[in-house]
């Protein structure tokens, strides 16, 4: 068994709890899903070596970056790492093309024409190489940080919430880049937020974290598709299904096959025969006893319901087994009793084909 | 321009030029590396420290330079020191300098050490998880953007030096042509009968260098500012 990419093993005093966070990570994409506040920067800056943790272990492919037995603390200078922040962070009084070639300038590594040419053209930042960062766009920063990171030659790739400061549009600009990294490129990557779209689209690996705790670690769709973990709230949950793209049709719509179901879409730019991994929120599910006709929403999965969970609210989740996979509904406890909703019953969930965002429509992990 | 000053007046311009020239080139690194201790770094003392820094700028003139004549004097520990380097300091122009570099000194760490405080400690942060370490840091990221700081600083110190009086003359006296600065020839010249009209062209001329200073500085950091914004 190859050793994990990534291994953590952190103890840290915080201020309103104690940060004790235990996880190893394969190679891909591993994304420390959870509340603000929950500890997720914390781990980041201490794998960065940006901040000092009380006690731990970490381990970077087979390289030691911190080890509080051996007093261990290697600076974040000597940690090879390329860290993408909230904030791009580009340095103002520098052109594009010196923010790229900082790393292998600052370390006097000889010049590689070729990789810097590669990372330019993914990135599609040709021209604005001699731009300095202040004339540039929120999405463009983003992606001259995202090649400035990967220019640093990286054992290992960090991004602290990168889409968080961009609006919906310029998010669906930066995602696809996160995914060919994810997917192109052997270095493993560790991803922080709270965005349960982007677990959904990115992660190959999930490690949740609650008040400094790891509380769930599995795919996107174990981890989602479980509604008793919800740190961006009820209105954030839903169920990941994996579909692949089946046809597209003349009016406009794309249709997939998700475990022998179709599902219709709105227009997806992907080649018929992709994968396609599918977030659909909790609260655009509709549940029906019998099969609806004479409605206008497309897609109907018919399933099995596995778990009844009541908040503390009038709401409840109930998680279906559907031949797509696990799919998650939002529903009123007056309804789950109206209905005479049970485990074990058989329901079929509604799913309006306008309900699935762009942004929670995504490319599947290898 | 040398017939309009006199000969008694040019070499004290000269000299106060020399002395500013080479107080505030001498003085500038050490400010730098002050103001970056006093921003960035936590040492025990600190406060001491920012306190000695300062202590110029609030002592009276004239203690600061009895201060300096006691310890660089010929008899002083700091002067026989130089002595055993085979350099005198008190009542030569070097002294000048030195007094002008301490006195303007706290001005050129106030406004140095704003502007380092003043540098994005995030950017740092991204420069050493790119590898760069803390001296590649300074000097790559935090130095180019406190520049205009540092400029500032820099004019401060050089139109402090050229006005010193009270360290200076107390320090190394008023000897024309070796210890005689522009302010010190000012002095003298308001002493005798006759001397307003000249006291009046070194005047004239300390308000064109303070305003050149000005000028030359602001047109620098507007280019800075300039070169941020990607111009």
């Amino acid at each position: 068994m190859t050793p994990p990419a990534l291994s953590v093993r952190l103890q840290q005093a915080m201020e309103d709890f104690t940060l004790d966070v235990n996880f190893d990570a394969s190679a891909g994409l591993t994304v420390l899903f959870g509340a603000s506040g929950s500890g997720k920067t914390s781990v980041i800056d201490a794998v960065a070596g940006l901040s000092r943790a009380a006690s731990g272990r970490i381990v970077v492919a087979d390289q030691v970056l911190m080890d509080s037995t051996r007093n261990l603390h290697l600076p974040p200078y000597k940690r090879q790492l390329g860290y993408i922040f909230q904030d791009a962070r580009l340095f103002p009084h520098m052109s594009v093309a010196r923010n790229l070639d900082y790393a292998r300038w600052i370390t006097r590594s000889p010049r590689n024409q070729p990789s810097f040419d590669r990372v330019v053209e993914m990135l599609g930042i040709a021209p604005l190489l001699s731009r300095r960062p202040a004339r540039l766009s929120g999405g463009e920063k983003q992606r001259v940080a995202i090649g400035r990171a990967l220019l640093a030659r990286p054992k290992l790739i960090l991004a602290d919430e990168p889409l968080a400061a961009l609006d919906d549009a310029r998010k669906g600009e930066i995602l696809p880049y996160f995914e060919r990294l994810r997917d192109e490129s052997d270095v493993p990557i560790l991803y922080v937020t709270h965005a349960a779209a982007e677990v959904a689209r990115l992660a190959t690996t999930v490690v949740a974290l609650e008040a400094g705790r790891v509380i769930r670690q599995g795919t996107a769709a174990q981890v989602l598709g479980d509604p008793s973990f919800m740190p961006g709230g009820v209105r954030d949950i839903g169920a990941v299904i994996e579909t692949r793209v089946a046809a597209h049709h003349p009016d406009g719509l794309t249709e997939l096959a998700a475990g022998g179901l179709p599902l219709l879409l709105p227009h997806v730019d992907r080649a018929i025969g992709d994968k396609l991994r599918l977030r659909i929120a909790a609260q655009d599910v509709i549940l029906s006893k019998t099969r609806p006709e004479g409605m206008s929403a497309l897609n109907i999965l018919p399933g099995t319901i596995a778990d009844i969970k009541a908040g503390s609210g009038p709401g409840a989740v109930i998680s279906l087994d559907t031949a797509a996979g696990r799919v998650l509904a939002r529903v009123t406890k007056r309804s789950v009793q109206a209905m005479d909703l049970h485990p074990g019953g058989a329901v079929f969930a509604v799913v309006k084909s306008v309900a699935v965002a762009p942004g929670d429509v995504g490319g599947a992990s290898r | 321009m040398t017939d309009w000053l006199g000969p008694q007046e040019w070499q004290a311009v000269a000299l106060s030029l020399k002395v500013a020239f080479w107080a505030t080139l001498l003085s500038l690194p050490l400010a730098i590396f002050v103001s970056h201790a006093l921003a960035r770094w936590e040492f025990s003392g600190k406060q001491i420290a920012n306190g000695l820094v300062h202590l110029p700028l609030i002592l009276p003139p004239v203690v600061t330079g009895y201060l300096l004549l006691l310890i660089f004097g010929v008899t002083g520990p700091g002067g026989r020191l130089l002595d055993a380097f085979g350099v005198t300091i008190a009542f030569q122009w070097t002294g000048a300098a030195l007094a002008a570099a301490i006195m303007g000194f706290p001005l050129m760490v106030r406004a140095i050490r704003l502007s380092i405080e003043a540098v994005d400690r995030r950017l740092e942060e991204a420069a050493a998880t790119l590898g760069a370490s803390q001296l590649r840091i300074f000097a790559t990221i935090t130095l180019p953007l406190a520049l205009p700081g540092i400029l500032t600083g820099a004019i401060l110190g050089f139109a402090k030096a050229m006005g010193e009086f009270g360290a200076t003359i107390t320090f190394v006296s008023n000897i024309p042509g070796q210890t005689q600065t522009l302010p010190s020839a000012i002095y003298s010249f308001l002493q005798v009968p006759s001397g307003e009209i000249q006291a009046m062209r070194l005047v004239i001329v300390s308000i064109v260098v303070a305003m050149a200073a000005l000028i030359l500085s602001e047109v620098f950091a507007r280019r800075v500012a300039k070169r941020m914004e990607g111009a």
